[in-house]
């Protein structure tokens, strides 16, 4: 065996195929430049993430020494522990888990029938009703809030689920519009034959809705209830406002530092509320949702494409 | 297993052929009877494809007038709705941004005509003016931030790379897990800053060489970098989208052509994406507007909204809140209009 010691023109040639490769863009280089960049943004996108997950094991010790960032010296569980007794989990998990399915599943509901409407009957004013349901996606709920928060006072249904639910119900929940959106483009792509077939065996309206459509909307349904359900989970604000505080696991977090000091009153020893006890109550009140999101990620990720917005 | 399985199995069939016999014999006819009472009355009745109404008015039924009347019965729900729960809304709250308006337990609301005089007391706040004026700067600089960078991560994820999905699962995690309280901790812990950014030269360089008026926007955006780019979760996916809607052969076409990636870059893929900019811009201005941050506009409307005591000094009202409401939401409409308006123009000129 005799290896060249002076590289010759073959060898040289063929290192530069591989790294720059023909035409640049199937080298080595590229493809690790992309993924070094690939990588550096994900890093962005899950710091605060990683952050939260790190911190809320670190001890008390461990948070005020600079020299622990990335690996805390002692894994403190404790603090999960007292975090799921600050946030009353078992309880408040289900109770804002009811909460939100029944929401969720009223606003999914009334979705998938306003689509229909939309998408396959010709009526007076559809263009004009189809405009100012794409508008109200624009329009804050902060601007009617005050207005809502009379009328609901007038129906006497403040403070009760009745204010999320009956929005929900008539379409004009949080992000409603997107949710009828999913539904009108995925109906405008069943083949308008396999509708006019079912009428011409005497099936009526509505009977072809529950039997022919609806069987085939079944992706629609589940997309726009995952949606659902993630959205009407974060949003703390209007929930907070109508419905009242510790109605979803999120607002219990809000007021986590009151119940904190019910629970484990200030000046007992050991017992003072740090950051990581903060951090493990966000955790624990985001796992559902990353549990929801891990399993049905394809799902989330694939659902834009459905909903048409690119279509234009 | 099955031994077990049959006794139930029997009693569920049991019951349910009760159930069933009791359906068809008593319920079945009894629908029946009220449905043909129904049709066939002295107000409503059908026969030969018309609809007699009080026995001399009489319209035809004619397939457009059938499929209209269904379309309105599956958005009856919406129609309510939107009559109830937003347009009603809308015009009222405009109503009160005139008025000045307390709840009295009484008489329930009570409005006095004050014309503009709630708008002008907004122009007048020391405490709201600079966080309208920091609202608006904070966008103008933040969306182009977050369009540019999805438009970049969307490139790269549309690569021949391998693990798509992980990398597009990253991206737009941040959709799921940012509700506003986890947010507003983190924010309290400063985790959202990229802490080389605000150490280096130049967070003190904008702060002591720029006025107030435009620093502020811009150290409010250093200061909340990653907040900002956790916007970017479905802009990316729209633009993945759009990507994939590009022709490859396009593309082949131009390299035959000898034309080099960065050029393919700006020629192909960036006007092929613009006309997904607007739809990106409208969601992100959206949703960055609606996310409440505590001792922001959104925040003190809510507590104009409810502290409950006419007589506090820091009080005006629902009117006040109302107006408040109405400024934002005005600003925000015009930077919809204003940034589509951007995007337009750019594609006008290459074409």
């Amino acid at each position: 065996m005799k290896l060249p010691l002076i590289p010759t023109m073959e060898t040289q040639q063929k290192w530069r195929k591989v790294w720059f490769g023909k035409t640049l863009t199937d080298g080595l280089l590229y493809k690790l430049i992309i993924y070094i960049l690939l990588i550096s943004f994900s890093y962005i996108y899950l710091y605060p993430l990683l952050f939260m997950l790190i911190n809320s094991l670190k001890s008390v010790d461990d948070l005020i020494n600079p020299g622990v960032k990335w690996i805390p010296t002692v894994l403190m569980w404790e603090n999960y522990e007292r975090a799921f007794e600050v946030l009353k989990l078992p309880q408040s998990l289900i109770d804002s888990t009811v909460y939100v399915l029944k929401v969720s599943v009223s606003a999914t509901l009334s979705s998938a029938l306003i689509g229909y409407g939309f998408a396959r009957f010709e009526f007076p004013f559809k263009k004009l009703f189809f405009a100012i349901m794409l508008a109200t996606f624009i329009l804050p709920q902060q601007v009617t809030m005050v207005a809502n928060m009379l009328i609901f006072r007038e129906l006497k249904i403040i403070s009760s689920e009745w204010t999320m639910l009956l929005p929900a119900m008539t379409g004009q929940g949080i992000n409603a519009a997107i949710y009828i959106l999913i539904f009108y483009t995925f109906y405008k792509t069943i083949p308008g034959i396999l509708i006019e077939s079912a009428e011409v065996d005497g099936a009526g309206q509505l009977r072809i809705f529950r039997s022919v459509v609806l069987p085939l909307a079944i992706p629609s349904f589940v997309i726009v209830f995952l949606f659902s359900f993630v959205w009407y989970w974060n949003e703390s604000f209007i929930t907070g406002l109508y419905v009242g505080d510790k109605v979803t696991l999120p607002l219990w977090l809000q007021a986590f530092r009151a119940s904190y000091e019910t629970i484990f009153p200030p000046g007992t020893p050991g017992a003072e509320l740090n950051e990581a006890i903060l951090l493990s109550g966000n955790m624990l009140t985001i796992l559902p949702l990353l549990l929801l999101y891990f399993f049905g990620q394809k799902l989330f990720t694939q659902s834009i494409d459905k909903t048409g917005i690119t279509g234009e | 297993m099955k031994k077990s399985s049959h006794p139930f199995k029997k009693f569920f069939s049991k019951v349910w052929h009760t159930i069933r016999k009791i359906y068809l014999q008593s319920v079945r006819p009894f629908l029946a009877k009220i449905n043909t009472l129904l049709r066939h009355n002295f107000i409503y009745r059908e026969r030969n494809h018309q609809v007699i109404l009080f026995s001399f008015i009489r319209i035809r039924i004619t397939r457009r007038l059938r499929h209209a009347l269904y379309g309105y019965l599956f958005i009856i729900l919406w129609l309510i709705g939107i009559a109830f729960f937003t347009l009603y809304p809308l015009g009222y709250s405009f109503y009160l941004s005139f008025h000045q308006a307390y709840y009295n337990l009484q008489q329930g609301v009570v409005t006095t005509f004050v014309g503009l005089n709630n708008y002008l007391n907004i122009f007048r706040s020391q405490t709201l003016v600079p966080l309208y004026t920091n609202y608006v700067g904070k966008m103008l600089v933040a969306v182009p931030i977050i369009i540019v960078f999805s438009i970049i991560i969307a490139v790269l994820v549309n690569m021949p790379i391998k693990t798509k999905g992980l990398w597009r699962t990253i991206f737009f995690l941040p959709v799921i897990i940012s509700t506003g309280p986890v947010i507003n901790e983190l924010n309290a812990q400063s985790a959202i800053t990229l802490p080389n950014l605000q150490g280096s030269g130049i967070y003190g360089y904008i702060v002591n060489n720029l006025p107030s008026l435009l620093a502020d926007p811009l150290t409010t955006v250093i200061n909340s970098m990653l907040l900002i780019l956790w916007y970017a979760g479905i802009p990316i996916l729209i633009f993945l989208a759009g990507l994939q809607k590009i022709d490859p052969s396009l593309y082949e076409a131009a390299s035959m052509d000898g034309a080099s990636p960065w050029m393919r870059f700006w020629k192909i893929t960036l006007p092929s994406l613009m006309p997904f900019t607007g739809i990106s811009i409208i969601y992100v201005v959206v949703s960055m507007s609606l996310f409440v941050e505590p001792g922001g506009i959104l925040d003190l409307t809510r507590t104009h909204m409810l502290v409950g005591a006419p007589d506090s000094a820091f009080w005006f009202g629902y009117g006040y809140a109302a107006a408040m409401a109405w400024v934002y939401f005005m600003l925000m409409v015009l930077l919809i209009l204003g940034f589509t308006r951007l995007t337009r123009e750019k594609r006008v000129k290459q074409l």
